[in-house]
């Protein structure tokens, strides 16, 4: 990790350094135009401070959103509705929920694939083509026909999370699971060993990196499809609903931090997803 | 075509010796998108209980098919074959054989002893009696003290050793050995055939061993059977009669030359056959 600091800060710190710079030429036209309009004569520096302190700029700066983010996230109570804390959870417990199921109906219909020829047949094209539906598109139908049978809340948000997040596991598993060589089914075959034995003694094993290398994808994609599964249901609470007042009322500060916040969130889930699977592959004696 | 022929007294062996495996006419043909593959073609062959029998020929002479046809891992596709009277897939399902690959095929995430103990847990036999059957094993191949390491701390003669532990865990009478030592360097080979002479010697198991390599057919073996390839057929059976505590120096006595030099003389003669 040492090795990586010094790197990470430079990219850091150029991150920094051209969003200002942008912060700065994107907002000065508004800032302009408002010194004209107040017949106010204006220096340079000024104008730069000025178009970093704008109430609705259209490029916040970045200390803007750090002071909107420490607000409503350590300043509120987490049970405000204007909490980040709050809105996160929201969004959280669904993503959590929809990875859950999505990860084990992933990995059930990769053991289907892999164990039965016509399911293979059957079942992948259309594996395949769910994903080619735009989730925009798909995200609105779904909170629908659930509500209109009467789920709501935090059910349909995870539905359109699993519909999201199983194909990588799928994919990912149905290869891993054929992953093992001729030699090792061979072996497996002269103890006369069930299908059953097969899978869990050789197949599983052998599939566990494939399967946590689509967790890390599946995880975060899990987050984007409960952010998408809030902004139809009218914006009441969510990462997404704060994202989409945001827009509502022109609150770009507010959008950035549930951006960033939410960006935040998908990271810690993937560093959690690779720790696991970092004990998980040294319990199975991978060399580190 | 098949030329049989006897170096040593038959009769000096004791004739109630059972047959282990029992090959009659075998062919085996494999369709391909290109026509038909005779892999195996008109194959007569009686392993006997105690025997070693080394399978020698070049790529391509059905020698490795032969094997996985007595394991059941190839069906021939015409005469007989029966092991200890059953057919090969009775034989599989009681698990009467041991088998050992080119390559080690060990499980990367169990450690040696779990790995030694894998058919044993396959078969569901308790884990005390896992333990003690791994740790027989391994002392058989001389790894006593590797069982908790994992596979790739260990060199590649240490992994096959392993692989022949795992097959000899669950004491079957029969082991089926496909190339065991092709990957490894020449004194690690010798080696490991000297420990593998010493093991045949003190469990009295029939072998059947494959390899290319003339000096180690002619070391191990009490049967060489020499295979010549297109169509994959035997040319020639060659007993001898080194004793079973037999020492590489035996490589250098007039009568290991001689027969080293019979198999020689037969895989040339199939060769000149085929061109």
């Amino acid at each position: 990790m040492s090795g990586q600091t010094g790197p990470v800060c430079v990219v850091l710190i150029a991150i920094l350094v051209l969003w200002y710079v942008g912060a700065v030429f994107m907002n000065a036209p508004t800032q302009i135009d408002r010194y004209n309009r107040a017949d106010q004569t204006w220096t340079t520096g000024q104008l730069i401070e000025d178009t970093l302190a704008q109430d609705r700029p259209i490029l916040p700066a970045p200390h803007q959103v750090a002071v909107e983010m420490y607000h409503t996230i350590f300043a509120i109570k987490i049970t405000s509705k204007r909490s980040l804390v709050y809105h996160s959870w929201v969004t959280l417990s669904s993503t959590l929920l929809g990875f859950g199921i999505g990860t084990l109906l992933g990995v059930l219909l990769a053991v289907g694939i892999v164990h039965v020829m016509t399911l293979e047949k059957s079942l992948m094209p259309w594996v395949i083509s769910s994903q080619t539906i735009p989730i925009l598109a798909i995200a609105p139908m779904i909170i629908v026909v659930l509500g209109a049978i009467g789920i709501k809340g935090l059910v349909p948000k995870a539905v359109i999370s699993t519909y999201l997040c199983f194909f990588p596991v799928t994919i990912s598993m149905v290869k891993g699971l054929r992953s093992p060589q001729v030699i090792q089914l061979d072996l497996m075959r002269t103890y006369n060993a069930s299908k059953w034995q097969t899978f869990w003694q050789l197949r599983l094993p052998s599939a566990m990196p494939y399967l946590f290398a689509s967790l890390k994808v599946a995880i975060a994609i899990s987050l984007v499809g409960a952010i998408v599964g809030e902004l139809p249901t009218g914006a009441q609470a969510g990462l997404g609903a704060r994202l989409l007042a945001g827009s509502y009322y022109g609150q770009t500060i507010q959008i950035w931090s549930a951006l960033l916040t939410a960006a935040f969130v998908a990271a810690i889930l993937v560093v959690i997803v690779g720790w696991c699977e970092r004990r998980v592959l040294a319990r199975m004696g991978v060399k580190s | 075509m098949t030329l049989k022929q006897v170096v040593n007294n038959v009769a000096e062996m004791p004739a109630s010796k059972k047959a282990v495996v029992d090959i009659k006419k075998l062919s085996l043909t494999f369709q391909t998108a290109d026509g038909p593959v005779y892999a195996l073609s008109d194959v007569d062959l009686t392993i006997e209980e105690g025997d070693f029998v080394s399978f020698i020929g070049p790529s391509g002479c059905g020698k490795t098919t032969l094997l996985r046809v007595i394991a059941d891992l190839e069906q021939a596709t015409g005469g007989e074959i029966s092991i200890n009277g059953v057919t090969p897939h009775e034989a599989r399902e009681k698990r009467a054989y041991g088998y050992v690959f080119q390559a080690p095929a060990l499980l990367p995430w169990r450690s040696i002893e779990r790995n030694v103990t894998l058919p044993l847990e396959i078969m569901e036999i308790s884990k005390e009696e896992r333990v003690k059957r791994a740790q027989e094993a391994l002392k058989l191949v001389e790894l006593n003290g590797f069982e908790k390491k994992f596979p790739w701390q260990l060199s590649g003669g240490m992994q096959q050793r392993a692989s022949i532990a795992r097959a000899l865990s669950f004491d079957a009478d029969l082991l089926l050995m496909d190339e065991p030592f092709g990957a490894l360097d020449e004194i690690v080979r010798d080696h490991l055939n000297e420990q593998l002479l010493k093991l045949w010697a003190r469990t009295n198991k029939t072998v059947a061993f494959v390899t290319h390599s003339i000096p180690e057919a002619v070391y191990l073996s009490s049967k060489i059977v020499v295979m010549s390839p297109r169509p994959g057929r035997i040319i020639d059976v060659i007993e001898t009669d080194f004793p079973k505590d037999r020492t590489l120096d035996i490589r250098e006595t007039p009568e290991f030359l001689e027969i080293a030099h019979r198999v020689r003389e037969g895989l040339r003669a199939g060769h000149s056959n085929d061109e």
